[in-house]
């Protein structure tokens, strides 16, 4: 595990090609780690019929609404969540 | 020498796809020929099949429903939903993770995915169609509050809306907040007011009758 709780990460904004877990809308932006689900066979190449080996820990990242949507009309404090495999994870 | 004279004995005609959709043509080849490979058996399928539609909203709302009388339960809801369903014989699937949040006065949950339809199948049974919609999808994350409006919720500023994307292997199942009025009820008659959209987050669950009566 490269990220702990409470832990400060960036989304990588790396193109890819592909079947990809990573939500567009979270690339390259900041949260943070409130989650650490444990370790999944890596879809991205499960896809194509590898056996998605090393397994890639997954974690329950929180952004504020207002970072991840710069037109963002609600309050504040409001928040989304997204699993996002370690792979696709920078520190920040 | 054709490409056909091979020494095993499963038919050559193309698998047709009349009026067939191209993904359930594709499944239904691929099907073929896991069978065909011993990998799986047909009676394994239909079972499969037959457990995952004939899960219903049912299930989840026994979760809820004991974790509205049970605080401790809630507590090993909320950290394990797995062991925490398998205490009342329920099966959250074999895979993927399921994570049971709770709606309080401070935070309302809701849940999406943004990429394809991940639901908690085993507990809530088959997605609506709306979840599965590109609208839905698109817009539960960027204007949640919008949504939450045009499904006759309509929060408070001061509540923090949290959006769940469940993206990976993750499943999430919201725990609604037990409506006032209701502390004389059974667990059953508890369970009867915890609906499907409560559990992912878009309506609060329903009122108890005596108190619209």
């Amino acid at each position: 595990m490269r990220f702990a709780l409470g832990q400060q990460v960036r989304v990588s904004d790396r193109p890819h090609a592909g079947h990809c877990r990573t939500p567009g809308y979270v690339k390259g932006k900041t949260g943070t780690v409130e989650r650490v689900h444990g370790s999944f066979t890596n879809p991205e190449t499960r896809a194509y019929g590898a056996d998605g080996l090393p397994e890639q820990p997954l974690y329950g990242v929180v952004f504020a609404q207002r970072d991840v949507w710069p037109v963002y009309a609600g309050p504040a404090g409001d928040r989304v969540v997204v699993d996002v495999y370690e792979h696709w994870l920078e520190k920040a | 020498m054709t490409a056909h004279d091979h020494d095993h004995d499963h038919p050559h005609e193309p698998i047709g796809s009349d009026g067939e959709p191209p993904a359930a043509a594709r499944a239904r080849a691929l099907e073929e020929l896991l069978v065909e490979k011993g990998v799986l058996t047909r009676e394994a399928v239909r079972q499969r099949i037959d457990w995952l539609v004939s899960r219903s909203p049912a299930d989840g709302a026994r979760l809820v429903a004991h974790a509205w009388v049970d605080p401790e339960f809630k507590r090993r809801l909320l950290a394990d939903a797995r062991t925490a369903a398998a205490e009342l014989g329920l099966d959250t699937g074999p895979s993927p993770e399921v994570v049971a949040v709770e709606n309080t006065d401070q935070v309302h949950h809701m849940v999406v995915c943004t990429l394809c339809s991940c639901y908690p199948r085993a507990l809530l049974g088959p997605p609506p169609a709306w979840y599965k919609s590109l609208p839905y999808r698109s817009r539960a994350v960027s204007e949640p509050r919008a949504v939450l409006a045009e499904f006759g919720v309509e929060l408070d500023p001061g509540v923090e809306v949290r959006v769940l994307d469940s993206t990976a292997d993750v499943r999430y199942l919201v725990v609604p907040t037990r409506p006032a009025g209701t502390e004389g009820l059974s667990e059953d008659e508890l369970a009867a007011l915890v609906t499907r959209d409560s559990m992912i987050g878009v309506a609060g669950p329903r009122e108890p009758l005596s108190a619209s009566a």
